[in-house]
Formats: structure tokens, sequence, C-alpha cells
């Protein structure tokens, strides 16, 4: 038996044991958030404690860029006024346009008899902030439970589709873009009404179709749109254009890579579409062999599920 | 502490001086940096110098509600800044003897290290996590920590250094 001498000084526990106690406890959380998703409380409390340094580290940004709108030239802005006022030209156009085809496709509708679609709400918000996390392929909204997102909205740009609210804080919202390599968008090809899901590249920031038998009609070109089955994202947002398909024989499927249309990777002014129709519950039978390829169990509530 | 050289007695740590520098290098890390795998984790570093420098005032459960924070902020999995921070903490406090028997540059070597360690546990738990694995970027980040070594080190204790007073000659 050995016995050490008291110590002179009260040093609370030896750090070894400190060590381990914060380890497990880090370890602990870490399962807890990655397998049963139990923290989304807590991390809602640390992002409130977290937002006034994200803001306070973004306002210099913002400053700089008010003072140099500010300081803009008289050109610029000639110019720029030149430009917009074309687009408006070309825009009121397209909406005289879209505005008639709507009508007309409202008459067919009730003509069927199907479902009208409800207006969503759209609210637009700025990307405050992009993950530390590099690979992680999420940004930070500045809008959040208080301006009415919830987790599920679409988010869009002028260009297309950019990702999903994953997370919704009281101030802020966390946005997963469609490049993440667990973000499934359900999408169909333009020309010829082919549906298939484009599943995120990872940080080659390119989409990927999967499950696209080798004789699908298909091409590089082809403008992919969402299909707006899932009832996440409203039907016919442009989402990608084809890039290139790879037909090997000796695959099941063929290889199909995609670029995002939208700037999933610039821009800063967002939309993020509200809660549209309701749709009935998916039926609880076996899960849909295509949403889960790895038969992984995953968080049932928004179902073309992402992390 | 090289006996060689001559030390300058340092005032006592105002816990002020922590909790501000600790909120600076959130600021700094929250910021919107355009490569943000070429930015070093600023927080990583003010928590080695304050562990190494204060040992009893600043440790592990600092180093895991830092950690926890980041995490939060960044919108990651929970708990991987903080393991690696706890892990950090733990290594600067058991080295922080060792440390601070070096000059600047030798200093800047060991945190080089205590930095990549920590940059490896969150990449660990983020390929646990099956996340694609990482470019050789991310070993810039905590190498380009462990070169500001010299400057955060100069600039954290400058609330510490007493002005220096000429001693005027007294008259007997």
């Amino acid at each position: 038996m050995e016995h050490s001498p008291p110590p002179f000084f009260k040093r609370g526990p030896a750090p070894v044991v400190r060590l381990a106690f914060f380890a497990s406890l880090s370890l602990a959380l870490l399962v807890l958030d990655a397998r049963f998703h139990y923290t989304e409380g807590l991390r809602r409390v640390l992002a409130i404690a977290a937002y006034p340094l994200q803001l306070a580290a973004t306002a210099p940004l913002v400053l700089g860029a008010r003072v140099g709108d500010y300081f803009a030239s008289q050109s610029t802005l000639r110019a720029d006024n030149a430009e917009l006022r074309a687009r408006l030209l070309a825009a009121s156009l397209d909406a005289q346009r879209y505005q008639a085809a709507e009508a007309e496709t409202e008459r067919l509708r009730r003509l069927i008899g199907a479902a009208e679609h409800l207006d969503r709400p759209t609210i637009p918000a700025e990307i405050v902030y992009a993950g530390r996390d590099p690979y992680s392929l999420k940004v930070i909204l500045d809008k959040g439970t208080q301006q009415g997102i919830v987790a599920g909205d679409a988010v869009v740009d002028d260009t297309g589709v950019i990702g999903q609210v994953t997370r919704a804080y009281p101030l802020t919202s966390e946005v997963t873009l469609i490049t993440n390599k667990d973000h499934a968008t359900p999408v169909q090809v333009l020309r010829s009404g082919l549906r298939v899901i484009a599943f995120g590249g990872g940080s080659s920031g390119l989409l990927e179709l999967r499950y696209v038998a080798p004789d699908a009609e298909i091409g590089s070109g082809d403008v992919l749109v969402t299909s707006g089955i899932d009832g996440t994202y409203p039907p016919g947002l442009p989402v990608a254009k084809v890039a290139r398909v790879e037909r090997d024989a000796a695959h099941a499927f063929a290889r199909v890579l995609c670029e995002p249309t939208a700037g999933v990777n610039r821009g800063r002014y967002v939309l993020v579409l509200g809660a549209g129709r309701k749709l009935p519950p998916y039926p609880e039978t076996q899960p849909k062999p295509s949403e889960r390829p790895h038969g992984k169990p995953r968080r049932p509530a928004p179902r073309n599920g992402t992390r | 502490m090289n006996p060689d050289r001559p030390q300058r007695i340092l005032q006592p740590v105002r816990v002020r001086t922590i909790a501000g520098s600790f909120a600076l290098a959130l600021l700094l890390d929250f910021m919107p940096w355009p490569d943000l795998r070429l930015v070093p984790e600023f927080v990583a570093l003010v928590l080695t110098f304050w562990c190494v420098r204060q040992p009893r005032l600043v440790g592990l459960g600092v180093g895991w509600t830092l950690g926890l924070l980041i995490d939060a902020g960044n919108g990651v999995l929970l708990g991987q800044h903080a393991l690696a921070y706890s892990l950090l903490a733990f290594l600067a406090i058991s080295l922080s003897r060792r440390i601070l028997w070096f000059g600047l540059l030798q200093q800047a070597l060991h945190v080089a290290a205590l930095l990549l360690f920590s940059q490896g546990v969150t990449v660990v738990v983020r390929l646990a996590a099956g996340a694609e694995l990482p470019g050789w970027q991310v070993l810039v980040g905590p190498l380009i920590g462990a070169a500001l070594w010299p400057v955060v080190s100069y600039l954290l204790l400058i609330p510490q250094r007493r002005p220096v007073e000429p001693q005027e000659p007294r008259a007997l």
C-alpha cells in the first residue's frame, strides 16, 4: 500500500480525471447529436449565445459594403440603371407571359379537377455567415423562426434552388446547400419529364444523379427542375444542368454529373419559400429504396432528409 | 524562464483580460473569411496561451465550453470542438512548465504540434461521422496559428507589463 501525502494546496480533481470527464461528456454529446438528434434544444440555446458575436463579426464587412455603396461612382450607377431598366423590360414581358400561362393552367387544372396550388409566402433573407467547417456546405441566414422560417423551407436565389432550411433558430437559420453530400433533391428532366433524384457531390460543387438507367433519355445540356413530389420544393424551379453522362456497360446505372444553376457558393441574398401545400403523410411501409440507399436509419421528419 | 536571459516580472493577470481576449478570438473565428481552411483557429490559439500562462485559472472547463460555443455557432456536429479543445487544454497545461522554458520560436514549435493535434481530433471526428477526407489545406491553418504565437504572446501580455518607472535619485 502506497500513500501519497495530502496536497498542500487544494486544486480540485487531477487533470487526467478532468480530461476523462470532459472527453466523455464530448463523446456522449457527439453520439447523441449524430445518432439520435437529442441535442436540438441545447444547440438552440448555444446559437442564441453565439448570435451577437456572429453579428458583431460580420458588422465591419456590412459597414464597409455600405460605405462602398455610398461612394459608388456616378457612371457605375448610370450603367446599373440602364441595365436594370433593360432587365425590367424583359422581366415584365416574361411576367405578362407568365400570367397568361398561369391563367391558362388554372383553367386547365380546374377542368381536370386538380387541387389548386397555393402561393407560398416568401421571406427575403441574407447569408450572414458561411459555416467554418468547409466540408459541411451549410450557410447561416439572418432570419429565423421569429420571421416565420421553419425547418424544411426551400431556399432559392434568382437563378434557381440553393438548398433547404435544416435548422431554424429564433434569430437565424441554417441552410444545407444542394451540393451537400447528404442532401437529396427530387428533380425532373425538363425535356423528357424523367424523374430522378439529385444528390450533392460534396466539395466538388457538382450534383450527381443516381439510379439512372443506362438507356434513360438524358443528355448533357438537359435542364433539371424540381419535380415538386416531396412537397418541400415547389415544382418547376431550375436546379441544375447536366454536364456529363457516362454510360458504362460494367455498371447497372449511368453516371450523370450536373452543375447547379443557382449561385450555390456565390451571392448573398436569397429567398426562403414558406411551407407549401400539405401532403398526405407518407404511407408507413418499406422505406423507398431510392431515398435510403444505404438503409441507414435516418431522422423521419424532413422527407428528403438532410443532416 | 530561461535563466540565461533577464525576465520581466509581470503583474498578476486580471480575469477581465482573459475574458476579453476570448471574446475577441471568438469574434475573429466567426468572421466570414474567404477560405476558412487557411485561417487559424484563434480560440484554440488563445486557449493554448492562457493554459500555458495561467494553468490554475484557465483549463479544461473553459476549453470545453468555448468548443461547444464554436460547434453551435458553426452548425457542425455538437461536441467535436469541445473534445478537441479539452484535449488541447489538457496537453497545454501538462506542457506549460516545459513550454515556458524555451524562447518564443521554440515555443511556437510546441504550439504548432498542439494545434495540429487539436485539428487532427476534429478531422477524425468528422471522418467518423462520414465526412470526406479533407485536403492538405487543413494543415495550413494550425501552422499559421503557430506562426502567430509570438505576436499573440506579446499582445496578450501587454496588460500585465509594469510601466517602467525610472527611479528618481532620492535626496538624502
